[in-house]
């Protein structure tokens, strides 16, 4: 079958590799129909995350069709239309029965590499590098999917593909965000990033009953969108004052949640930026958390961060100061998409949840290299590109 | 700076498989304090059985017995709901490091066939089979990827537990 493949720092191809087969009784073959860039992605492609190795299948938020089923699959037949979370759990274990699915013990074939970096193993992830299960990625015409009942879900007949797509990773992170992060009615929350997670993470907050909802970003294509298909207020860091605009907004406050949907290669326009980038280059620290401490700086005392944004290792420069005086609660997660999922669908039928704006740009998997280039660079206002193996 | 990337992959790379084929003790990787280990250490790991499949009565989940007379087991019951903890020992007494390393890279040290089976056992208990990886891989062997490659061959039967 095709498959975009990793081939090395920056480097992307399309080429055939071998079907992928049934190794457990709990596995399902999907035809994929649809499948996405995330921004998870770059830290891949960048080089960030060095646990890839030429030939990976890169992809981990899609949708397909059923074509095969184990014997001990219960929940699913082919022909049947399914959006598959990006992360691989169980479902059984302590873990998965407390709702934290990518914290699954089972998920991750590798869980060695993990666990001597981070102390202990999360689950497996689709095309995410060896260190989460070596799994092969969801940009190629087919892919396994293991715990098959667990991780893949009906896509019920009101909702589109286009739509669908997203409830397999950018939906579920950003509803995560914003419901592990605490939003409660009348709170004020700020997302740093408006991307398909961060854009999906203010949706989020506004459904939950939040006050005001200010998404930071410094493209006017993405705020644009973000206005007006969440229904959010918007800040460019590039042209306004972040820190007080986010005072004015919230009564002198600050925001009561701070969600960050950036991730480990964040920009800036200060100093800060040359000096992460150069530390980063030459490996002194892994990781950029610009808006990492930007949202822990302008939070209000007592209130909730969310890291979204994906790190891998160590940052510099850490706010730990804020952090401990303020009296902040500071959490992160690789998304629980398993418990958000039917339920997003539910809101997604009911037209409460949409998402198909943020697929700017769909096209054949053959032109999957191209459309990382338009999405790395965001090159014609591109916010996720999506591939169709079949076209 | 690509230049500067490629270089940075391959030397952070290393790094992690050097600290990954090392002896894995229980500090984090960024601090240097001695390490005081006793040895053979127990192997630990909690296990969420479905229904009352495990009970420290029970007889040996199937990969632990396996392991024969080589190995100590304890099967005890976890705190709160947390299910069911499951230590293994080697009975020999402690090995000389130096052979140690050597059969550890030679993927034949006992400890690592400790880790397999405890892992495979947890999966067996909890979901009723143990998660294979994709096969057939896709992915091609270069001077670059090649430790990683070895590492991942031994990805269940390495790691802290
Ligand atoms: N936790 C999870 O499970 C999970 C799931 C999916 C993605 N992610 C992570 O979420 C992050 C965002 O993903 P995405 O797909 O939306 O990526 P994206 O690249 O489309 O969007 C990131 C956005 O952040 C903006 N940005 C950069 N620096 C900024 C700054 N200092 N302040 C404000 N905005 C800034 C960029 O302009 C861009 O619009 C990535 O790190 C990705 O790895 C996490
Ligand atoms: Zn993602
Ligand atoms: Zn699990």
């Amino acid at each position: 079958m095709k498959a975009l493949l990793w081939q090395g720092v920056n480097e992307l191809s399309v080429d055939e590799v071998p079907d992928p087969t049934m190794r457990n009784e709990q596995d399902a073959i999907i035809r994929v129909r649809k499948t996405a860039t995330c921004g998870s992605d770059l830290h891949l492609l960048g080089g960030y995350i060095p646990f890839m190795e030429r030939g990976d299948v890169l992809g981990h938020e899609f949708l397909g069709e059923v074509v095969e089923v184990g014997p001990q699959v219960r929940k699913h037949k082919v022909g049947d239309r399914v959006v598959v979370c990006s992360f691989v759990s169980c479902g059984r274990c302590w873990y998965c029965q407390q709702q934290q699915y990518s914290l699954c013990d089972n998920g991750n074939t590798n869980p060695a590499i993990t666990e001597n970096i981070w102390g202990f193993a999360p689950g497996g992830c689709y095309g995410y590098s060896h260190a989460l299960g070596g799994f092969a990625g969801s940009h190629a015409e087919y892919i396994r999917v293991p715990y098959a009942d667990q991780g893949a879900f009906t896509v019920p007949d009101e909702v589109s593909d286009e739509r669908a797509l997203f409830a397999s990773d950018a939906a579920p992170t950003g509803w995560m965000g914003a419901d592990l992060g605490g939003v409660k009615a009348g709170d004020v929350v700020a997302v740093w990033g408006a991307g398909g997670v961060g854009q999906m993470a203010a949706r989020a907050a506004v459904l939950l009953g939040a006050e005001r909802v200010i998404i930071i970003d410094r493209f006017a294509n993405r705020l644009q969108m973000a206005e007006k298909y969440l229904g959010v207020e918007t800040l460019n860091y590039q042209t306004q004052d972040v820190g007080g605009e986010l005072l004015e907004r919230s009564g002198g406050r600050g925001p009561d949640v701070c969600i960050e949907a950036v991730g480990m290669e964040s920009h800036s326009t200060g100093p800060q930026y040359l000096y992460d980038q150069v530390k980063q280059q030459l490996r002194l620290e892994s990781d950029r958390p610009i808006a990492a401490r930007e949202a822990i700086y302008h939070c209000r005392k007592g209130g909730s961060v969310f890291l979204l944004g994906v790190f891998a290792n160590l940052v510099d420069k850490f706010p730990l100061g804020a952090l401990m005086n303020k009296g902040l609660t500071l959490r992160g997660a690789q998304q629980h998409g398993h418990r958000y999922i039917p339920m997003l669908l539910d809101r997604m039928a009911r037209g409460e949840l949409v998402t198909e704006h943020l697929a700017t740009h769909t096209m054949p998997l053959d032109e999957a290299p191209q459309g990382y280039n338009m999405f790395k660079n965001k090159i014609d206002g591109c916010v996720r590109a999506v591939f169709e193996p079949a076209r | 700076m690509r230049a500067l990337v490629k270089a940075g992959f391959i030397v952070v790379g290393g790094l992690a498989l050097r600290r990954f084929l090392l002896p894995s003790g229980r500090q984090g990787p960024w601090q240097r304090a001695p390490l005081m280990r006793r040895e053979p250490r127990w192997h630990v790991l909690t296990v969420n059985p479905a229904r009352d499949e495990l009970t420290p009565d029970s007889p040996l989940p199937e990969p632990l017995a396996g392991l024969g007379d080589a190995v100590d087991v304890q099967i005890r019951r976890a705190p709160a709901d947390r299910g069911i903890e499951l230590a293994v020992r080697l009975r020999d007494g402690a090995q000389s490091p130096v052979t140690a390393g050597a059969r550890r890279l030679a993927g034949r040290d006992p400890n690592q066939a400790i880790r397999a089976a405890l892992r495979e056992a947890k999966q067996l208990l909890e979901t009723g089979e143990v998660l294979h990886p994709d096969s057939p891989p896709t992915t091609q062997t270069t001077a670059v990827n090649k430790p990683l490659q070895m590492a991942t061959r031994q990805g269940r039967r390495e790691g802290r537990l």
